[in-house]
């Protein structure tokens, strides 16, 4: 597999992330020898293998449905970049 | 060209937990902003979601009310977009391995019934709500419903028209309520709707492009919003156009639907199973008690009301349209077995009409089902007409005589005269004083029969049994 | 006091010897005195630090004390703690006064131990060099030209250098392990599970593991018996009956099978680190340990494997910093688009982008199956060769880095070269497996050389009982740089 350039772009704009045209190229690169490194595991031959999501073969715990959170939002909004009457401000939600 | 739409829909049910899916932020609807938004909620960093055992029992339940497979394990996954109101950046949902897969449920439309096949429901978290109002120009973000469990119910594209659609989102909206997962609150969007719809030439097997139309919260919305789209897609297609695949927004005040700027456009959800959440087990033994848990559905009930109580399918299916109302229903045929017609016409009839009347909800009716049973028996036997029955019911409405319907029967003076001798007193009483009438009759004049039946009523006020009085003069007028 | 363990800290403050107070002050003094030079610290709050000393103080004079009680340890800053600044290393959180604290500092908390500051770290956990730092890179004490290893290279370097009697660091792929190694230290991963994951910056949820970082083996036990435990917010928390880790320290290693898999001593090792690590199994066998030979041959295969799981991970997992809840927005933007992707992608470092953006390209369409799925597969098959070794041997050994310590801006910027260096321990963390390392010689110039021992699940009784019978027959671990 060889990446282009908008592959790169569209990886960024997925994971938004403002990259600049200059930076694209460098960024090309690297990735493109890391992707050489990482390609080397697509020749094991994992047919029949399960995929591993997890370190430890458990099951999901379950919490009681029960509320034991109170209002705190004064607290956490004390470091929120932008608040106003209890709400976190952006710029326009455009839908 | 005939055209035929199919319409597949994607509701999203509001779990009736207390907390929320991932956290123990309380769910309840209507609070200050942020004010039930805790660190989980927040995503702060460094924090981790734990699944609520609430919010599994309520999908399981749905699954089992359906006859669908219960994944085990089922697998939470993770969809990650941006969007100010998703504060971890991706939603905790369920790909594959959902939690409840396959099943169908029975709609009716007119006499018709019909099977809609479910394709799964899935666990997910709510996002919270952008709120437009002008801050200088910004948007304010409350993240209270970020995090409230909801079950998104995914049917196949078995539905053909609009009436099926609500049909089957009306079914499903009681199935949910009825067996307790979902408050079905639709202002509050405790159930919201999201239709798929295509049309394709009649007797075509492919399936046209799609639109799928989101947000529709109410049932006649949901209605308008097909109607409107796929005379949309006709008329698209019928100039020689093509439909384009895409969301749609159903704007309620224009009556239409409308390309939404989407969050999703050519988006790539990167879905991978969520690290932070393991392999959900549920155990047969699990499965086993909350089957137990549950009530008699109403697919089983509108069968039982028509073979043992002969009731129509459409009867049995008005009755079956909540919980609610379907247990007054039994409470009330109970205390009246052999009477089952008449109970539910009663419920249908007057009840409804005096709650709707009111915007009162069956669980608030100021008439028991004992006391509207004790009425309806008096009409049974006799005791009461059934004109006379309807005062009496007044009376149990307004709360009187502590709702002792013989108490008011008395009160009222309404007891009618069924005594054959007494009603043949009156009738011969009435015969010996309108000779004109008994001539037109006579002379070929029916309406004169029904005159001399009011007569008699007239003199015992309304109370002789109008049937014993119609007998009577009957027997009377052919055999003198 | 400076070289002192653990325990005779201890016994200093039960003796009344010292306060808990005074030996705070003793420790940050030294933060003091050597943190320009080394940059260990993000953040150093002598008020804070004083106030838990003061009321350790009380406790121990109540006869409440613990065996951490009144000891500075220093916290990883990727560890939420409440009132404190914890920036993950990153411009992102460079302004983020945690609200609540992790699982962790709740659990030193409650031992009475003293916070003794913050330390440095590459961003979100992502280096090995410590060069990843929007704080600065942190020195190795032996060598203030070399980095001290990453991630954990503040903790590292605070331990190696006395600033504080031990430190926590976090593991994913040998974060915990590889600066150990450089800065000539021990440090512990215990079994993915054990300990809790609440609070702690993720950077991958299913590799992340929290452990301890000190003088010698017998204070990683110490510390694993505060740091470890069952915590029901964390769903990957393991529910295991409390264990003391320092139960088995006294055990003679007779008997004690050693694996050595062929795959780590191959090429790649650096001749110096060959010979530290020869040396160290020869102590093994006097100490009566058996050396076995077992193979783990996917082992090599775990950089590529990692490198597709941990940023896929790490793209979905800093989703989160978005600049509208807490930490670092953009100065100025356009609208909500540019906010983000400005905040984005001014807030990180460069590293941290790169594994964004390879994480979320092996996540996206069209790709997962080749990427994503097939690195999962691979990792069971990983998994499965430690199985299959840990049959014949009790513990595996080798290097736990391929070469010493390297100079600061030799490998910054070559990614390959530096992801290389984890080589040897990712494996293990892709298991989930315990591994540790321990100092056991030095390599060129005069630069630390660590062993690397993997244990089975929950053996970390065994592994720090060998290597705790390794420092009682040697001195590596009691030796200081001169700083």
């Amino acid at each position: 597999m060889t990446l282009s350039t908008d592959d790169v772009k569209q990886i960024a704009s997925l994971a938004y992330i403002k990259i600049d045209e200059d930076e694209t190229k460098a960024v090309l690169a690297e990735l493109s020898d890391i992707f050489k490194l990482i390609e080397t595991m697509q020749a094991v031959d994992t047919s029949g293998v399960a995929p591993m999501s997890h370190a430890q073969d458990v099951v999901q715990r379950l919490r009681e449905d029960r509320v034991s959170e109170s209002d705190q939002h004064e607290l956490y909004q004390s470091i929120a970049p932008q608040v106003e009457e209890g709400l976190y401000l952006v710029p326009k939600v455009i839908e | 060209m005939q055209w035929e739409i199919v319409i597949g829909l994607e509701i999203h049910a509001q779990l009736s937990t207390q907390s929320k899916i991932f956290s123990g932020a309380s769910i309840a609807y209507g609070a200050m902003p942020n004010t039930q938004a805790c660190i989980v909620d927040l995503a702060l960093p460094g924090v981790l979601p734990v699944l609520n055992q609430g919010a599994v029992e309520r999908a399981v339940k749905f699954g089992l009310a359906i006859g669908a497979k219960i994944n085990s394990p089922s697998i939470f996954a993770r969809k990650n977009y941006f969007y100010p109101d998703l504060p971890k950046g991706y939603q905790i949902s369920q790909y594959e391995f959902p939690i409840v897969e396959g099943g169908n449920i029975r709609i009716q439309t007119g006499e018709t019934e019909k099977d809609i096949r479910l394709t799964r429901a899935h666990l997910e978290e709510d996002a919270g709500k952008s709120l437009h109002e002008d801050f200088h120009g910004m948007s304010g973000i409350d993240l209270n419903r970020a995090g409230t469990p909801l079950l998104e119910i995914v049917s196949e594209p078995d539905m053909r028209s609009s009436a099926e659609a609500v049909a089957y989102a009306k079914i499903l909206h009681a199935l949910v309520r009825w067996i307790g997962i979902c408050d079905g609150n639709m202002q509050e969007g405790s159930f919201r709707c999201d239709a798929n719809v295509s049309v394709r030439p009649h007797g075509s097997e492919a399936f046209g492009k799609r639109c799928e139309i989101k947000n529709l919260n109410s049932f006649r919305f949901l209605e308008k919003a097909i109607e409107f789209e796929a005379e949309r897609q006709i008329e698209i297609l019928e100039d020689g156009g093509s439909v384009r695949q895409e969301t749609r927004l159903y704007d309620a005040n224009k009556g239409e639907t409308r390309t939404m700027r989407s969050k999703e456009d050519a988006n790539d959800y990167r879905y991978f199973p969520d690290p932070d959440l393991l392999p959900v087990e549920i155990k047969p033994d699990w499965i086993a008690r909350l089957q137990e848990t549950l009530p008699e559905l109403p697919q089983a009930r509108r069968e039982r009301y028509v073979s043992d109580f002969g009731l129509s399918a459409y009867d049995a299916s008005v009755l079956t349209g909540s919980r609610e109302l379907s247990e007054y229903f039994e409470a009330t045929v109970k205390q009246l077995p052999a009477q089952a017609k008449l109970c539910a016409n009663w419920i249908m009839g007057e009840i409804s009409a005096r709650l709707n009347k009111t915007d009162m909800d069956i669980a608030a009716c100021p008439v028991a089902p004992e006391a509207l049973a004790a009425l309806l028996s008096r009409i049974d036997d006799g005791t009461i007409s059934g004109k006379a029955a309807k005062t009496v019911f007044d009376g149990l409405w307004q709360g009187e005589m502590d709702q002792q319907v013989d108490a008011i029967i008395d009160a009222k003076g309404l007891k009618q005269i069924s005594d054959d001798s007494a009603i043949e007193q009156q009738v011969d009483a009435a015969l010996a004083a309108n000779a004109q009438l008994v001539a037109d009759f006579r002379g070929g004049k029916e309406k004169a029969f029904n005159a001399l039946v009011g007569k008699v009523m007239k003199a015992t006020q309304g109370k002789a049994n109008p049937a014993q009085v119609n007998a009577a003069l009957r027997k009377k007028l052919s055999g003198q | 006091m400076l070289n002192d363990s653990l325990k005779q800290l201890a016994k200093r403050l039960a003796g009344k010897e010292v306060s808990s107070v005074e030996l705070t002050a003793e420790f940050l003094g030294r933060i003091n005195q050597l943190n320009p030079a080394y940059n260990a610290f993000i953040t150093v709050d002598a008020e804070k630090s004083l106030e838990q000393a003061r009321a350790a103080d009380r406790k121990i004079a109540a006869g409440e004390a613990g065996p951490l009680t009144g000891i500075p340890i220093a916290q990883k800053d990727i560890f939420c703690t409440q009132g404190w600044l914890t920036t993950c290393g990153s411009r992102m959180l460079s302004n983020f006064v945690s609200p609540y604290d992790a699982g962790v500092i709740e659990r030193f908390n409650a031992a009475g131990a003293v916070n003794a500051g913050k330390t440095n770290m590459d961003e979100f956990a992502m280096g090995s060099s410590n060069e990843n730092s929007f704080y600065g890179p942190v020195r190795n004490p032996w060598d203030i030209n070399a980095v001290p290893g990453g991630s954990s290279g503040g903790s590292a370097c605070a331990v190696a250098a006395r600033m504080t009697p031990a430190a926590t660091g976090t593991d994913t792929g040998g974060s915990i392990r590889q600066p150990a190694a450089l800065c000539g230290i021990s440090g512990i991963k215990p079994t993915y599970g054990t300990v809790s994951r609440y609070g702690m910056i993720a950077f991958a949820s299913s590799l992340d593991q929290g452990g301890p970082m000190a003088k010698s083996a017998e204070d990683l036990a110490l510390m694993l018996n505060v740091m470890t435990g069952f915590d029901a917010r964390d769903s990957t928390s393991l529910q295991r009956e409390a264990e003391d880790y320092a139960r088995d320290l006294e055990k003679p290693l007779a008997g004690l099978r050693i694996g050595l898999p062929q795959e780590y001593f191959a090429e790649g090792m650096h001749a110096d680190v060959a010979r530290a690590i020869e040396q160290a199994l020869d102590e093994f066998r006097r100490l009566g340990a058996e050396m076995r030979e077992v193979s783990l041959p996917n082992s090599p295969l775990s950089i590529p494997v990692y490198y597709v799981l941990a940023p896929a991970e790490a793209s979905s997992n800093l989703s989160r910093f978005d600049g509208v809840r807490y930490g670092y927005r953009a100065e100025s933007y356009q609208d909500l688009q540019d906010m983000y992707r400005k905040t984005r992608a001014e807030g990180f470092g460069t590293e941290v982008k790169r594994r964004i953006l390879i994480g979320t390209y092996v996540l996206s369409h069209g790709y997962y199956d080749a990427y994503y799925i097939q690195a999962q597969k691979v990792r069971r098959l990983i998994a499965q060769d430690f199985t299959r070794a840990f049959t014949q041997c009790d513990v595996i050994m080798g290097p736990t880095a391929p070469s010493v310590a390297f100079d600061l801006g030799e490998k910054s910027s070559d990614p390959v070269q530096m992801y290389l260096s984890d080589i040897y321990t990712s494996a293990a963390s892709l298991a989930g497996l315990p591994g540790m390392s321990i100092p056991v010689g030095f390599g060129e110039k005069n630069r630390p050389v660590g062993l690397h021992i993997i244990g089975n699940y929950f053996a970390e009784a065994r592994m720090l009982n060998a290597a705790y019978q390794y420092q009682q027959a040697t001195d590596w671990h009691r030796r200081m740089p001169d700083v």
